[in-house]
Formats: structure tokens, sequence, C-alpha cells
């Protein structure tokens, strides 16, 4: 049996949901596009198996955004055995506009009003039988919360073909569905014909304002709020957190204690991660027979992985603090408190939420701008996320910072080394603003700033769907990176282990140059590995493209890093690792140490000197060099050319600055 | 009169707007003729403006409170 969720944002619906069915969830896509689709199942008394598909939150049929669209066309194109529509009891009319809405699908239709349990402190009474009789359909209430009403709801489902599927105020149905099918798509796409897109948005306007004349019908007399035992403590809290000096302040505040956990509470855990996968490395090392495929495993895929894993902690703590900020409705407050001061740079209160997202992952925070209904204000969020400071950056900015900034306290307490990392993610905040004002400049759309969020009530988070949503999010990333990583190490295994004839005949030409000189055995292995780096098909490409990044101060080998970098930046420190390590015959040596001693070849100066250090790091913080962001930008931008003008801006800007930057250090 | 005259903490009845200028979306969150509006709270600045529309709290930017046309209530 198959059965939809649909109902108003904040309703609890997705809470339904989890209470229905537990662990048995997935989250996919819908064809095409990149809203979550989530499905799960259970069972019912009878041991029927219900999978259910939790509809993205819509207000009504007509959808103004392609998320709220998904809801419309699943209705209209699936025929679910039974539709359950989730409505809160506190905002009861509101949300019956999208239950009459559906009920003229001709669909079997159920009302769950949620959230019962406040009702009565809220002092809220509903005519439960009246109302049954009079919208046609069978009404249960439930409490997700103390999951309270869920075994009514189960047996209701069970006897669902009891519902009835008449209309409650269209004529018909198929009239209803054929109207819906050609008018959903004006709001919020892309409409030629604008005499019919006003036509159509007049006739929406119509029917919505008809429907709620028969909503206030029904409500009449048995629905009742009474006003005096409301305590309205949403209005109290609302006065401190969004006061105009101590809502900023709470704000920074929360931001502050956010990037406190991510970096402190999240290190123990990352060390932890870090020796594991070093010592199932060396576990697998010992393992296989020796040879390039045990290289491979235990040298690239192992650590490439664990170069994902590590950011777990902090990508779950991040989206903890997110998840509960979401899940308590002050994410809405903030976003009124910085919409006029975003407006200033060409943005929305609402890209506040990807600009701290994007200093986890930038894919999830690109995904964030989903709901900014101003396509420009969408745009240029979608173009600056990438220059916040993501966590693939932070092992590429933690060994270069330590390379060049030598640790010491400052003012007795300060850290340097940490104090040079609270830099770079301000430059990167910079970056992003700072492009965003120019890029608001250049774009010239005709832009209808519609900007409407409902603040939603406050709520205590519930720990089951705050864990829901850190899981999800954290699976997505892991997979997401993994994928490329996985990848990526294969490629730049095989490149690094084959070559051209000289390749193949390093072992030869070596050992002749050597012939006539004292040199160990060990020595000779050294320089045959670091002779066949050279000459792989990698250290071809490094080498080739040496000229273009000579003028920044890197050689050949930093140019291995950026290029197999281009698709994930983390790649970059395993690399330099595979390289150094290959040449290096003292195990013991770490990473650091081996890049600090690396010398140019020709002029045998050092490679990592102050300039060339700021010069990568300032590289690294604009160069957009993370496939899966391009992809995912291609899919929300659905074009090429900002894709492109984003991509190929970052990288001359990246360059530019990195080369600046280097002539005046050097 | 219309709704970004009001102050903070005043109450209104929507009169009227022209269905172009609002969003689809504010309409169906009840910003409708006859119902009854409060402004809660304007952000520094000037905008955007928070208000409670049919018992709905509901934040809108000052372009859009310019366009709907309101009755205070004395």
């Amino acid at each position: 049996m198959n059965i939809a969720l649909a109902g108003n944002p904040n309703t609890g619906k997705t809470s339904l949901f989890n209470v229905l069915t537990g662990l048995h969830q997935k989250v996919g896509n819908y064809p095409g596009i990149t809203v979550d689709k989530k499905q799960g199942s259970f069972h019912l008394e009878n041991g029927q198996k219900v999978n259910v598909i939790d509809l993205p939150g819509t207000y009504s049929l007509n959808p103004t955004s392609i998320d709220e669209s998904v809801a419309t066309k699943y209705l209209l194109e699936n025929n679910p055995e039974l539709v359950i529509v989730v409505a809160e009891a506190e905002n009861l009319k509101r949300n019956l506009l999208l239950f009459t809405q559906i009920k003229d699908l001709g669909l079997p239709t159920l009302l769950v009003i949620n959230m019962e349990d406040q009702m009565q402190k809220k002092g809220i009474s509903i005519n439960v039988e009246a109302f049954q009789q009079q919208l046609d359909t069978k009404i249960i209430l439930t409490s997700t919360r103390k999951k309270a009403g869920i075994a009514e709801l189960k047996e209701a489902i069970q006897n669902c073909e009891n519902l009835s599927r008449k209309t409650i105020y269209s004529e018909d149905v198929s009239s209803y569905k054929q109207w819906l099918l050609d008018t959903y798509q004006t709001g919020f796409q892309e409409v030629e014909d604008e005499e019919k897109q006003s036509e159509t948005k007049k006739e929406q306007h119509q029917e919505t304002v008809k429907r709620y004349q028969f909503i206030s019908s029904v409500l009449k007399g048995n629905y009742q709020i009474d006003k005096s035992k409301a305590t309205d403590f949403d209005s109290k809290l609302d006065k401190i957190l969004t006061h105009k000096v101590l809502g900023y302040l709470i704000f920074f505040g929360l931001l502050l204690l956010m990037f406190q956990a991510i970096f402190t509470w999240a290190g123990p855990f990352m060390d932890f991660i870090d020796e594991g996968f070093a010592s199932l490395s060396e576990y697998v090392a010992g393992l296989l027979p020796e040879g390039k495929l045990n290289d491979l495993i235990s040298e690239g895929i192992i650590p490439g992985i664990g170069g994902i894993v590590i950011f777990v902690p902090q990508i779950a703590i991040l989206f903890l603090f997110i998840a509960i900020l979401e899940e308590t409705g002050y994410m809405s407050r903030v976003v009124f408190l910085m919409d006029k001061i975003m407006q200033k740079f060409g943005l929305s209160g609402k890209s506040v939420v990807p600009l701290i997202s994007g200093n986890a992952c930038a894919i999830p925070a690109i995904m964030a701008t989903r709901n900014i209904e101003d396509w420009k204000e969408r745009l240029i969020t979608i173009l600056v996320t990438p220059f916040t400071v993501c966590s693939a950056r932070l092992p590429v900015y933690t060994i270069l910072i330590s390379l060049i900034i030598p640790e010491k306290a400052i003012f007795g307490f300060i850290n340097s080394q940490a104090l040079a990392l609270f830099g770079m993610y301000l430059l990167g905040i910079v970056l992003a603003i700072g492009s965003a004002v120019i890029l608001n400049k250049i774009i010239k759309f005709k832009s209808k700033s519609y900007f409407v969020i409902e603040m939603p009530s406050y709520k205590m988070p519930l720990f089951r769907n705050v864990f829901y949503i850190v899981v999800e999010k954290t699976k997505d990333f892991v997979f997401n990176a993994g994928k490329i990583i996985l990848a990526v190490s294969i490629v730049l295994w095989f490149l690094a282990s084959h070559g051209g004839k000289t390749f193949e005949n390093a072992e030869e030409i070596v050992s002749s140059k050597y012939e006539n000189t004292e040199i160990s055995e060990d020595e000779l292995n050294t320089e045959i590995a670091s002779f066949q780096i050279e000459n792989s098909y990698i250290g071809m490409m490094g080498k080739t493209i040496e000229p273009v990044i000579k003028p920044l101060g890197y050689d050949w080998k930093i140019g291995i890093a950026i290029i197999t970098s281009f698709a994930a930046r983390e790649v970059f420190v395993g690399t330099l690792a595979t390289i150094y390590s290959v040449e290096d015959t003292e195990d013991e040596g770490t990473i650091r140490s081996r890049m600090e001693n690396a010398t140019f070849a020709d002029s045998g100066e050092k490679v990592f000197t102050f300039a060339t250090g700021i010069s990568l790091l300032l590289f690294y913080a604009i160069a957009l060099q993370c496939a899966a962001t391009v992809a995912i930008v291609k899919r929300e931008t659905n074009s090429w050319k900002w894709t492109l003008i984003q991509l190929v801006g970052m990288a001359v800007m990246a360059y530019l600055f990195a080369f600046v930057g280097y002539i005046i250090f050097k | 009169m219309f709704l970004h005259q009001l102050k903070k903490g005043e109450k209104a009845h929507i009169k009227n707007f022209d269905i172009h200028a609002i969003p689809l979306k504010l309409v169906e969150l009840g910003c409708l003729p006859e119902n009854e509006v409060e402004l809660l709270q304007i952000a520094p600045l000037g905008c955007p403006y928070y208000f409670i529309i049919n018992d709905t709290r509901v934040v809108i930017r000052k372009e859009t409170a310019k366009q709907i046309e309101i009755e205070k209530i004395i």
C-alpha cells in the first residue's frame, strides 16, 4: 500500500513521518531535480506493509518553488491509495486550504490534526464530529511529541477504503485536475506568455479567496481560540531574539559557540579517526602481497577515504547546530534580522543559512539556497558560497600554516597558528561578501523581489528529528566526496605508476648514471623512485604546467598536487604525501618535514618559503577545486553558463591573488 | 493608508491590494481583505516587517507592504 504525507511547513509532518517509519527510511531524489525524496515504510496491525512518502511542505497546490511543485506533481501523476494531510491545531484555517485542494483531487484523504497536546494550553477547542461531517473525512488528533494518537492513525490507515473520494469544493475531479495541470508551473518557472501568467495568477488568487470563504463557513462555531488562555510565549521570546541590539548579540554569540564547538569538540574524534585509518593502512599493507595493488589500497584508497571520514565530526557538529536552530524556529528569526543587511550586498536574509553551512561543505549549502525566492539573490548566493572555508580546505590550510607560521603565543595566550587559521575564515567571508557586491553590480536581472517567510512558533527540538537530519547530511557528504576521492586515487595511482619509455627503463638509466660512484642500494632505490615519478605521466603533467605556475612560486610537484586536487581540495595533502614518500626512504619523516626540506631542482632553494605558502593559501582560498560543487551548481542553476563563469572566474581570481601574494612576500 | 505606515504594536484591517504586486504565498498565508493584521517588529535599517496576519506570523519586505492598503483599528 502506498500513501503520501502532505501538509504546510512546520506542522510536524516530518516528525510524524519519523514516528511512523523510524529507521526504515531513505532519502533519494525526484527524477531530474535535487529535491529530497523521503520514503519509508511500516507495518499495520494486520501485517500489511505501508510505503509512505513525505512530500515537501507546501501551503497550497499552486506551487511557488520547485520544492513545492514536487508535491503537486506527485499527487497529480501518482495515485497514492491514501493522502494524509497533516495540519496544526493552532493554524487550522490556513492548513485546511491545502486539505480542501487535495480532497478535490478525488483521492481518499485523511486529516491529522497535530500538536493536540498544545491545544489546551493555547485555548483551542475543536468540534471534531462536526468537522468530520463537513469536511467529509476522518480526523485523527495526534501529538508526535508525545507519540499520542499514532495507534488510532494506523487503524484509520487500515480502514482507509471506507474514506470518501468526493470533492469538497470543486465541481468535479477531472476539471480541477486539468486546471492544476495547466497552471501549476506558472508560479516557479519562467513563462514566455506574460499575459497568460497574469491571468493564471488571477485565477489562483480567486480560487484561494473562495476556498478561504468556504473554510471560514466550516470553521464557524466548530473551532475556537480563547485568546485569554494563550500565554503568547512566542511574542515574549521574539521581543528578545529579534531585538535590534540583543538579537544580533545573541546571533553572533551562537555563531561563536558553533565554531568553538566545531574546532574543539571535534578534535579528539578527528585524532581517533586519523589514527584508526593510519593503523588500518598499515595492517592492510602487511596483509596483502607487496606490489602496486598493495600501494594503491594502502597508500591511495585507505588514506583517501580517511581524509574524508576525518571531517565527519566537524560536519556532524555543524549540522547538529543548524538542525537545532531550524527545529526550534530560531533560524527564521535570523533571516528577519539579517535580511536588510544582506540585501545591501545583493544577498537575501535567507543567504545566511547557506553561508554558515558553507563553512562545513558547499554542497548542502548550495542546496539550502532553494528557498530564496528571488532568482538574482539566489544566484549570487550560489556563486559566492564556495568562498566560505569548507572542511576540505582545512587540511590544506593546516599543513601550509604549520609550514610558514612558527608556533608561538601572541599576548601570551593566542596561538599564532590558530590566529592564522581564523584569518583564513575571515578572508573567506570577506571574499564571499566582496564578490557578492561586485556580482550585484554586474548582474542585471529584472527581479521581482518576493520575500515571504512564515515565522514558525518556537518549539523544543525533537531529538529524533535532529538525529535524522545529522545522519542524513553526514552520510550524503561522505558518499558524495568518497566517490570522488576513490576515483581520483585510482587515476592518480595509475598516472604515477605508468609512463613512457624513460619511465620503463628508469632502473637502467639511473643505475648506469651511478655506475662508477659509491652508492648504497637504498640510496640508489631512492634515486630510481624519484626519477620514476618525474618521468611518470603525472610527472610529465606537472612539468608541462610548471612554466604557468612558476610565477606563483610553485614547482612541478605542487603542480601535480594542484592538478589532482582539482576534483577535491583535500587531495592536495595526500598527493604531496604520495610524491614525497616515493622520493624519501626515511619513513619516519612526516609529510610536513618532507615538505619543509623540499628544494627546487634547478636552484636548490627551498620550495615552501613564506611567499610560496601565502601564495598557496590564497590559491586554495579562492579556486573552486571541487567537482561535487561544480556538479551541484550546474544542477541548481540549470545553466552551464553560470557554472562556467563561477569555475573560470574563481580560477582566474585565484591565480591573480596568488601571484600578487607571492610577489609581495618574495 | 498602507501596511508599511503602520507603527509597532498597531493593528489594522486589510482593505485591498493589487494581486499582481503581491506574492500568492502571502494570500495563502491569510493576507485577505477584512483580515486583521498587527505589526510586531521592524528590523533595524527599516526592513523587513514582521506581522501577525490571520494568526500567522509572517515577515515581508517593505516594497510588498507598500502594496497593501489597510484601515487602522483605533
